[in-house]
């Protein structure tokens, strides 16, 4: 690990979306920015220069996870926002969006300046969302103004669905003012309520509530129908269920500005997972059946969904060793949201460039926020080294976020992010111990 | 009469009772064989074998009990065992200490079985992982309650001879009812044809899958049946828009000599109580000959004799 000013980073897989460019190369950082990218030769060494050789590892721009939960304010045993860009930076992620379902919720410029103040010396940058409804209740709108001018970069009442569709109607058009994004956490709480898992023979065999797949449809047929009469652009949160995906390509197919998440677990898990009653595989949207599945696979290469979102959601044992109903939702996700898209490149279903549109430009470019995903000259030196083939068991031990509620501990992954460059800095390079 | 005993390698081997779903035909059988040996005991003049002396057995009820928690006690108490009873409230965070740590201190003191009635599936299988007791499901949420599904299959087989061949039908509240779910799994697993029948809003998602057939009308369930169970309704359930009142639910699902007429002559009537009466059962067949209800209870604590029994290693 070095911080000097200038890196110069040796034979790397350049993997660059916004060109379409996946070629070997060597990229130079100069305090803070991409100095230089040579893809046919050699850059020649400047003075004062670090050296590395990356081997052919994937050099990409930095990855932007725009939906994770980092707990600060209000219950930082689970997590702040330094533990968490710790996790994001091991992770790959060189940007987060925080959820602003923290204690107290952040609907205010107050908690927005908080937020971005603890997060100055931190290791990813730090996107806020703002909420949506004052207390993110689902009454009144929260000062969108006055939060878009200290720094959030959407809206979003995630955790808790907004259940009027008046409400959704006058937070689009009331962000047209503040060129504002609204993100959906789509549920229809009215059929998921009390609900613990998927709604299928499954949950009839553990005697659990289910929430079913249309809990999530119906509202995502209410967000794009509210887009669309209002021609505002809306982001869809966590999408898990086939039939939203229809909902979503269709939308698209006649020029709605919908755009759309995926996290890693829908497609990498099925409900299958619940079925010793482990409450770290309990979530909201809750993991559904192999046809929704197969659909978030397919979605994410057809381009239906737009970017894959970790969702990563810290809780303690307090929270989840605990009775499954009484469990609460939701898993960490940013240190294995790498590993678990690289089994998609390598079962053919994306490309690399796809991988990188999906986890760095296209959250990008829906939040307006970062680079642009430009990996060119004069740029912002926010970069993730990739090894695809770094094989390595998913331990406690290696876990850099405060909490531990993950499904996929013991898991065997290939690939995983060793170096994570933000500002042009070094935040993050694997552990000799990983690597050995 | 129980001469379906499994095959002479036959062993049990379950450290714990949390499902009908874990119980394979052999082991039901070899549980009700069991239970019909213990039986007798229960009609002694001095009801009481040594047969779990110096053993500590804990109910742990998490939710309101009288029947089923006085027959286990009397089950472990005819056999000898030390029983104790712990009523707790079923939020832990009401209750501010959380199962886990219940179950752990419980496990502290060393009891050789742990019995748990909780408002919440699955929670048996998370107290299993806590304590090195066995641990037998008294019932949890909408998930099984397997000693009653066993008592109610013992109850077949003694009145019927058998099982296997059955038309049994289930009446009622059938995804709020974990009695209906161990005894689909229970009758389907002995070879019974199980239909159920009741409000269509009272069927669990894929309930086919537990290896039911459903019926929408109630003349199509008890059609030739051999047996009736009814279940008991919650009151409650007529706010939760499932149905519109309990006056309509007994019109059109209660179980009354009209619909005994569709079903064999000898069928019986059961249900695991307490009855609402007149409302999912006619009175009159609650106390009727074909009722066997009370049978249910006291092959209960049959049953529960040897689980307690069974889980401690059968040995004595």
């Amino acid at each position: 690990m070095g911080n000097s000013e200038r890196i110069l980073l040796r034979n790397g897989r350049i993997i660059d979306p916004l060109n379409g460019l996946d070629q070997k190369g060597d990229l130079l950082i100069d305090n803070g920015k991409i100095e230089a990218i040579n893809f046919q030769g050699y850059l020649e060494t400047p003075e004062n220069c670090q050296q590395i050789d990356l081997n052919g590892k994937w050099l990409t721009a930095g990855l932007i996870d725009m939906h994770v939960h980092l707990r600060e304010p209000g219950e930082e045993y689970k997590e702040t926002i330094e533990s968490g860009t710790w996790a994001a930076a091991a992770g790959g992620f060189t940007s987060v969006c925080c959820m602003p379902n923290t204690r107290p919720v952040n609907d205010s410029e107050a908690v927005t300046s908080l937020i971005l103040d603890k997060a100055r010396n931190c290791p990813a940058r730090v996107y806020p969302v703002g909420a949506i409804s004052k207390n993110s209740l689902g009454e009144s709108l929260a000062p969108f103004g006055e939060m878009k001018e200290a720094g959030v970069v959407a809206f979003s009442d995630d955790g808790h669905p907004v259940g009027s569709s008046l409400l959704m109607r006058r937070a689009l058009e009331y962000g047209a003012n503040y060129d504002a994004l609204i993100i959906s956490h789509a549920e229809e709480s009215s059929l998921s309520a009390n609900g613990a898992m998927n709604e299928g023979p499954l949950s009839t065999g553990m005697g659990l509530r289910g929430i079913p797949s249309v809990a999530e449809s119906i509202m995502v047929y209410r967000d794009i129908a509210l887009a669309e009469y209002l021609n505002r652009p809306i982001h869809l949160a966590h999408i898990s269920t086939r039939e939203a995906i229809d909902l979503i390509r269709r939308a698209k197919d006649r020029g709605v500005r919908v755009t759309a998440e995926t996290a890693p677990h829908y497609f990498s898990l099925t409900e299958e997972a619940v079925a010793e009653y482990d409450t770290n595989a309990k979530m909201n949207p809750p993991l559904r059946n192999i046809r929704d599945r197969e659909a978030v696979r397919a979605a994410l290469r057809d381009g239906t969904l737009d970017a894959i979102a970790s969702d990563h959601a810290p809780h303690s044992s307090l929270e989840k060793n605990l009775e499954f109903e009484e469990a609460a939702n939701g898993i960490i996700g940013l240190e294995t949201a790498v590993p678990l898209t690289l089994n998609l490149v390598r079962a053919d279903i994306l490309t690399p460039l796809r991988m990188v549109e999906l986890m760095s430009l296209n959250p990008s470019r829906i939040l307006k926020v970062g680079s642009g995903g430009r990996l060119e000259a004069g740029g912002v030196a926010d970069l993730t080294v990739i090894d695809p083939d770094l094989e390595f068991t998913y331990q406690q031990s290696m876990m850099v976020s405060k909490s531990r509620n993950s499904p996929f501990l013991g898991w065997k992954m290939k690939g995983k992010a060793v170096m994570t460059i933000m500002d042009g800095k070094i935040r993050f390079s694997e552990p000799e111990s990983t690597l050995n | 009469m129980f001469t379906q005993t499994p095959n002479n390698d036959y062993q049990f081997r379950h450290r714990h009772i949390l499902t009908v779903a874990d119980l394979s035909a052999d082991d039901v059988s070899f549980i009700l064989g069991t239970a019909q040996s213990f039986k007798e005991i229960s009609s002694r003049p001095i009801k009481k074998v040594p047969t779990l002396r110096g053993k500590t057995i804990i109910n742990l009820f998490f939710e309101p009990s009288t029947r089923t928690r006085l027959s286990f006690e009397l089950a472990g108490k005819r056999m000898s065992g030390d029983t104790f009873n712990i009523s707790a409230s079923s939020s832990s965070t009401v209750k501010g200490e959380t199962l886990v740590d219940t179950v752990k201190n419980l496990n502290a003191m060393n009891p050789d079985v742990i019995i748990i009635r909780h408002s919440r599936s699955g929670t048996p299988l998370l107290a299993s992982r806590h304590t090195k007791a066995a641990v037998i499901n008294a019932g949890d949420g909408c998930h099984e309650h397997p000693s009653q599904a066993l008592l109610d299959l013992m109850t077949v087989q003694e009145k019927k001879g058998t099982i296997a061949g059955l038309k049994v039908a289930i009446i009622g509240d059938i995804g709020h009812s974990r009695v209906a779910h161990s005894n689909i799994l229970g009758f389907n697993k002995m070879g019974a044809d199980v239909h159920v029948s009741g409000p269509a809003t009272f069927m669990p998602w894929g309930v086919e899958s537990l290896g039911a057939t459903v019926c929408y009308t109630i003349e199509e369930a008890v059609k030739d049946a051999d047996v009736i169970i009814a279940l008991r309704i919650q009151k409650e359930r007529q706010f939760d828009s499932l149905i519109p009142s309990w006056r309509e639910y007994a019109h059109f699902f209660g179980i009354n000599e009209k619909t005994l007429t569709l079903a064999k002559p000898d069928v019986i009537i059961m249900h695991p109580g307490p009855i609402n009466r007149g409302i999912e059962l006619d009175s009159d067949l609650a106390d009727g000959h074909r009722s066997v209800i009370l049978d249910q209870v006291t092959n209960g604590v049959a049953v529960r004799m040897a689980l307690l029994y069974l889980v401690m290693g059968g040995e004595g």
